[in-house]
């Protein structure tokens, strides 16, 4: 296929052995219809520089692994089109915001993880394999909340996007307290008071402040920020009722 | 939890203060009028007195998140320094309170 033309790219490259430090690279890269940003990189890393370091994997928006910063936003790039983001012909890529870089354009995401952990964001039923199946109907109130929620596949965009988390270290995140809210409304949860002590601190839910970044970029559609504003409410509840 | 308690008081107390400023300055209000009305009254001493309560207590938890986010302030020293602030607002309150309502 004839490429109608070229585009300036502005690459990420970290310093060799630190990650933390380094520049912009540019390269120019073929233009073709329906071309992704990972196109892009690909391209660059293929023909161009194969020491460029980034991730991917479907490459078809379902794993969330080439999640990275295209002009200054968090996307994911295999379904980010150029024709879409371009400015003046040039887009600008770097790693995902808020998470150690690693070597250019890849990102070290277990501080997104651990947050998770501690966020409780594990299932914990109390049924055995003795006990009859949990009838989990669809159109409770509660299994809906869930069902909004529960589509995370953990890509960090959110993370990337939300302001407190770049200003607050400690703060947990969109991703760890939306996951925290889906499992609190789980009706087979069994961890409830956990969970709640879990994200009431300081670096917890209320440490949000409703920027919704994280809502705005998700790519899954999911509002962490709705997760967010329910945790608030639960934990006001609960120690309204003297639980916590 | 603090901080959501006592902004709900200090929503209570600024719609009365604000209704009854609004009600109270028909018709023009000197300075010796307001204070005819206000001095002695033990109700609206107890009313401000709360609200310089909810003030004591909000401001600093809400000055503590922005000084954390803006300028990286942890620790110790912050949460010293608010403890300070928060006195600081109780005793420019009540100075207040007790001025006009004593």
């Amino acid at each position: 296929m004839l490429p109608d033309s070229t585009l300036q790219v502005r690459v990420w490259r970290s310093d060799p052995g630190n990650g933390a430090v380094g520049a912009f690279q540019e390269f120019e890269v073929p233009r073709y219809p329906s071309q992704t940003v990972l196109d892009v990189v690909t391209h660059i890393q293929r023909a161009l520089d194969p020491t460029l370091a980034y991730r991917f994997a479907c490459r078809v928006g379902m794993c969330g692994s080439c999640a990275m910063t295209v002009n200054g936003v968090p996307r994911w790039t295999c379904r980010t089109h150029v024709d879409k983001v371009l400015e003046k012909n040039q887009i600008t890529i770097g790693p995902l915001r808020n998470l150690p870089v690693i070597r250019d354009l890849v990102t070290d995401m277990r501080e997104f993880f651990d947050k998770w952990a501690r966020a409780k964001g594990q299932f914990r039923g109390a049924a055995t394999r003795k006990d009859d199946f949990a009838k989990v109907s669809p159109l409770s109130e509660s299994r809906k909340q869930v069902d909004a929620g529960i589509e995370c596949i953990g890509c960090a965009v959110c993370y990337s996007a939300c302001d407190v988390v770049a200003w607050n270290r400690d703060y947990l995140g969109p991703a760890a307290l939306n996951r925290a809210w889906t499992l609190l409304r789980d009706q087979r949860d069994s961890a409830r008071l956990e969970r709640l002590r879990a994200v009431a601190g300081d670096a917890g839910c209320h440490s949000c402040h409703t920027h919704m970044s994280c809502t705005e970029r998700c790519p899954k559609g999911i509002s962490p920020t709705a997760g967010i504003a329910g945790l608030k409410q639960e934990i006001a509840r609960a120690v309204l009722h003297g639980v916590l | 939890m603090m901080q959501r308690a006592s902004a709900a008081v200090l929503a209570l107390c600024v719609a009365v203060h604000l209704a009854t400023i609004i009600y109270a300055v028909q018709d023009g209000l000197t300075a010796a009028e307001i204070l005819g009305r206000t001095r002695g009254s033990a109700a609206w001493f107890a009313f401000y007195s709360l609200f310089v309560l909810a003030a004591t207590i909000h401001a600093p938890i809400g000055l503590r998140a922005a000084l954390g986010e803006w300028l990286g302030w942890r620790g110790r020293s912050r949460d010293f320094a608010l403890l300070i602030f928060a006195m600081l607002i109780a005793w420019m309150g009540m100075h207040a309170v007790v001025a006009v309502f004593a």
